[in-house]
């Protein structure tokens, strides 16, 4: 057990410095910029400088702050982001948990965030974080349900909850490829809907810093600041490992059809490899959307929900519903 | 139906107008060789500058120590913050036993400049320049007072004419 917890924490940092080096870079490159480069070969010591800046920077709390909250607020963030990693088959027999229900206890789990985000908004007693807050819960609570919707269409696709199941149903093939059109419907909203419940731009105007200073962290500094920071790469690379799990076919490595020797060949491959692959595909993904999209405003987001994503949701829903009763899927 | 139909030609023309912007960020990142931003200090010695990029002001010589500069001081009117300052002198002609005005010094105070460009295009002799250097800084606030003509140089035949 404790050995586990701490593997997770080791991810945890791992992981964080690998994404802030590579948001850096990715953005770099996309802005024709050549991004970090000076701190060791090819900048790849930045993110380390980073965090040595930031925990030697004074953790600040305003005078009329709800004291109590506004320590305990990122810890709830990165507990929540450290739950949600539990079920999440990370190479062919590496999964910490294997739930039953798993797809839903990661989104169930991860809307929790949203709440420690409040509590942030609320505690520092300051009108940009509260607005920030407000806004990143009207945005959270909007965009899960058309990420659960989107993930229902998988559920019901595999017939089955748990996601070591869900992987083990894609041994033919992965579902985006399997589950025809529906599947690809619902994988392009829920990566939609992800990057939204992420506050990533496009959709991040909780922290516009144009309007809002730093939104709901504005006065969050040093370490508690890094942990926001943190606890918000490692929801990236939750959504994006949940998305490879559901869509991609979590670690399981690309087939084609009846070409024996090429499906050798990419069974020599490590699952973990696919697996981290795949995600960090998706990572780039949601990068590239970062740095193409101007950002939303409010009513723009909420259009974009309520008529456009939870609509074609619920009607792909149906689609799939159907796809699976006459058995089309292959 | 016709709302329908409105309704799916809108998210493809949302998707189509987003995919134009992705395709551009992705070839941007797929092909290194756009990148614009060089590494300053390193390619310090192949270094390539713009045509029109303004270092700082400074008067063209030729091989015997000839400037273009009459004196008139449109540069001097032209600045707007009072970079440029000229003292004349009058020098005797040997000829004709005339007196003459021509520039003692052309004073430039570079830590007052904003290159703004007008002072070159004021100038009605080109007799002033903007240079490719660009290192300026310095721990003295007395080196970026400079005088641009050299010593001993004097006015180019023909240029008054």
């Amino acid at each position: 057990m404790v050995i586990v917890g701490l593997c997770v924490l080791l991810l945890f940092v791992l992981l964080g410095l690998i994404f802030v080096y590579m948001e850096r870079k990715v953005a770099a490159f996309m802005q024709l910029r050549l991004g970090p480069n000076r701190v060791g070969p090819k900048g790849i010591l930045q993110a380390l400088a980073d965090t040595f800046k930031l925990l030697l920077k004074e953790g600040l709390t305003p005078k009329a702050a709800d004291k109590f909250l506004f320590y305990v607020a990122p810890f709830i963030v990165i507990i929540v982001s450290m739950l949600a990693l539990a079920p999440i088959p990370f190479a062919k027999g590496l999964q910490m948990y294997d739930l039953n229900i798993g797809v839903f206890y990661v989104s169930a789990v991860s809307s929790i965030s949203v709440i420690g985000i409040l509590i942030v908004g609320w505690s520092s007693y300051n009108k940009y974080s509260l607005l920030g807050a407000m806004r990143s819960g009207a945005q959270i609570v909007s965009y899960e349900l058309s990420a659960g919707l989107s993930v229902v269409a998988i559920v019901a696709l595999s017939g089955s909850m748990s996601l070591g199941d869900i992987v083990e149903s894609q041994r033919t093939g992965w579902w985006i490829f399997k589950g025809h059109i529906p599947a690809i419907i619902a994988f392009i909203i829920f990566i939609i809907a992800g990057t939204a419940e992420l506050n990533r731009a496009p959709f991040d105007m909780a922290e516009a810093e144009q309007e809002l200073t730093g939104g709901f962290h504005t006065e969050i500094t040093g370490m508690r600041f890094a942990m926001f920071f943190l606890s918000e790469y490692i929801n990236m690379f939750v959504v994006c490992a949940i998305g490879a799990t559901l869509f991609l076919g979590g670690w399981m490595p690309f087939h084609v059809g009846h070409f024996e020797s090429f499906n050798k060949i990419m069974d020599y491959i490590p699952s973990i490899v696919w697996f981290f692959g795949k995600t960090f595909f998706l990572v780039w993904v949601i990068m590239w959307f970062r740095w193409t999209f101007p950002r939303l405003r409010i009513d723009q987001l909420l259009t974009l929900e309520w008529k456009y994503l939870m609509p074609i949701s619920l009607f792909n829903m149906i689609l799939t519903a159907l796809i699976v009763i006459m058995k089309w899927h292959f | 139906m016709k709302f329908l139909i409105e309704y799916i030609s809108t998210i493809f023309r949302t998707l189509g107008s987003l995919w134009k912007g992705m395709k551009l960020t992705g070839y941007y990142f797929f092909h290194p060789k756009e990148i614009l931003t060089q590494e300053y200090p390193e390619n310090r010695s192949k270094l390539v500058l713009g045509e029109r990029f303004r270092g700082e002001v400074t008067m063209t010589h030729n091989e015997n120590n000839e400037h273009r500069c009459t004196g008139c001081s449109a540069c001097e009117i032209a600045c707007p913050n009072g970079t440029i300052r000229i003292i004349s002198k009058f020098d005797i002609d040997p000829e004709t036993k005339k007196k003459k005005k021509a520039i003692d010094s052309f004073v430039y105070h570079l830590g007052m400049c904003t290159f703004c460009n007008l002072c070159i295009v004021s100038c009605p002799t080109d007799a002033i320049k903007m240079s490719h250097e660009f290192e300026h800084s310095s721990r003295d606030r007395k080196s970026l007072t400079k005088i641009l003509n050299k010593p001993g140089s004097k006015l180019m035949q023909g240029v008054e004419e």
